[in-house]
């Protein structure tokens, strides 16, 4: 391993721990991101010339600290930062158990409801992923600047507020896990369908980044049925990737994809987990529901064999949990292929009020249209499709289809 | 640390008496478990006058700072020890008197 790879794995194994850790000595997030940033430009100088040391994870958090100190001092503010340091102080001196505790704490007080949702997702990616100030303004297309006062802005907040740095009370983890998972999926999709006419259509950076950190929550909260739920259900898409996109850079539909090109090892590591949770006898949230889906699509070896009857079955669990029109139009798409599309279309076509500005719900149409002979009806709705798709490989999809008509 | 929870509504009716009820029931708690500091209900704007001293002369004029469609209709002052408290209690706050709480931490 090159010095440079030892960087870049500590990097990705051990900011986050450096920055738990120097927030809970501290009491202060923007001290702990700071010294934790300068202990690894600090490693980045000397690693070359003094070698990698045994413990990287302790080097990196006590050259931290001592930035830390250096700059309190620099502030000349000692004092009053040790007494405000007190503040989240109230456990005792951590032991290994407690430093993983504090990686938890810090995704918590990251995705805390009090913060604005973009700021959740900068704050995370920041904090948690260790991710630059530049990369993430580049990944959600912001300028460098207003992100940095996104950050700061949230910063701020958690500290004029006393927004807590601890693990919620069991009565309150459930929606506050809820809220964590929100914001790694919306890092996972942002990546999986990137918005925007010049962005690559899938951004692996966001998405291998997602899936990290989903990892790690996962490690953090072994029994939460629902992080199990998420992480299975980004495996098990992420693993579909490569076959998603054509060489021409078009979307590829779920019924023209080369299942070759299917991640194996995600796949099997997606299904272990989907059969973990099933075999826990607790009634599935959504993204379980979402996860089995999946398994059931990864198990079909084409999409002649999947087993449809399967996949509607899960819908209609999961419209139970979620009245979202979403869901109902894409289990009326299941419905299409296990009772035919006329069935499918007037499932649809109810969805007509929620749904009209939503691409996907006059994809689904011109499709069920297409399938049913209606060729102008087709037509009409490929073109609103195309008209409201934000995504560059899924409109040059939907323009191939709308040529296919006959 | 204490916390401004501003009671938030867009019209000048008074408290029904339900609300009143459910408002004493969550005071009496508050003050049981040590969170309460101070409270008061304001009611409209109309009765608003704002003074500016930092010119030559006071300058007095009769209405809100700002004219808003909504407004604080009342306040509480808490005693939390951080904002999960702050925020809860906030919560609660809001269904007793079925209108909008802002929380506003103390520098």
């Amino acid at each position: 391993m090159t010095v440079h790879d030892a960087i870049t794995r500590a990097h990705r194994e051990e900011w986050a721990r450096v920055v738990a850790v120097l927030a809970r000595r501290f009491g202060d997030l923007d001290i702990a991101e700071e010294a934790a940033a300068e202990a690894f430009a600090t490693a980045v100088e000397r690693w070359p010339a003094d070698g990698v040391p045994p413990n990287p994870g302790a080097w990196l958090t006590t050259t931290a600290h001592r930035k830390a100190i250096d700059r309190i001092r620099r502030e000349s503010r000692r004092e009053a930062k040790q007494q405000e340091a007190g503040m989240w102080q109230e456990d005792p001196p951590e032991s290994v158990g407690a430093v993983e505790d504090g990686r938890l704490r810090l995704v918590f007080v990251c995705c805390h409801p009090a913060l604005a949702s973009d700021a959740r997702v900068a704050l995370t990616l920041r904090m948690v992923g260790g991710l630059t100030v530049a990369e993430i303004a580049r990944a959600f297309l912001v300028q460098e600047g207003a992100m940095a006062r996104r950050i700061t802005r949230a910063k701020t907040k958690i500290k004029a507020a006393r927004i807590p740095y601890r693990v919620p009370a069991a009565e309150d983890l459930p929606a506050r896990v809820a809220g964590v998972l929100t914001v790694l999926f919306l890092v996972f999709n942002e990546g999986y369908l990137a918005t925007g006419p010049d962005t690559d259509p899938v951004r692996q950076d966001l998405t291998a980044e997602a899936i990290r950190l989903t990892r790690l929550l996962r490690e953090l909260l072994p029994q939460d049925g629902e992080v199990a739920g998420l992480l299975a259900l980004m495996l098990l898409t992420e693993a579909r990737r490569s076959a998603r996109v054509s060489p021409g850079g078009e979307l590829v539909a779920l019924d023209e994809q080369d299942r070759t090109a299917w991640d194996a090892g995600l796949i099997t590591e997606g299904h272990r987990l989907v059969r973990e949770r099933l075999g826990s006898g607790q009634a599935p949230g959504r993204y379980q529901l979402l996860a089995a889906i999946n398994a059931v699509h990864t198990s079909a070896r084409d999409f002649r064999d999947t087993d449809w009857s399967q996949v509607v079955a899960l819908y209609d669990q999961l419209v139970c949990l979620d009245r979202s029109p979403v869901v109902a139009l894409n289990r009326a798409i299941a419905l299409g292929e296990l009772d035919g599309p006329a069935v499918a279309l007037a499932s649809v076509d109810r969805l007509a009020q929620p749904l009209d500005g939503y691409h996907a719900f006059h994809a689904a149409r011109a499709e069920l249209l297409r399938r049913l002979g209606r060729t102008a009806e087709s037509q009409a709705a490929y073109d609103r499709a195309i008209d409201l798709a934000g995504n560059a490989a899924e409109t040059a999809a939907l323009t191939r289809r709308r040529k296919q008509l006959p | 640390m204490q916390y401004l929870l501003n009671v938030i509504h867009d019209s000048a009716e008074n408290a029904t008496e339900a609300e009143q009820a459910a408002i004493v029931v969550f005071n009496k708690q508050m003050q049981a478990d040590g969170y309460w500091v101070f409270a008061g209900g304001l009611g409209v704007t109309d009765n608003a006058t704002v003074v500016d001293n930092r010119g030559e002369e006071p300058l007095v004029t009769d209405g809100p700072f700002v004219e808003s469609k909504e407004y604080v209709v009342g306040f509480w002052i808490i005693e939390a020890p951080d904002f999960d408290v702050a925020l809860k209690l906030a919560t609660d706050g809001s269904k007793a008197c079925h209108r909008k709480v802002e929380v506003r931490p103390f520098l």
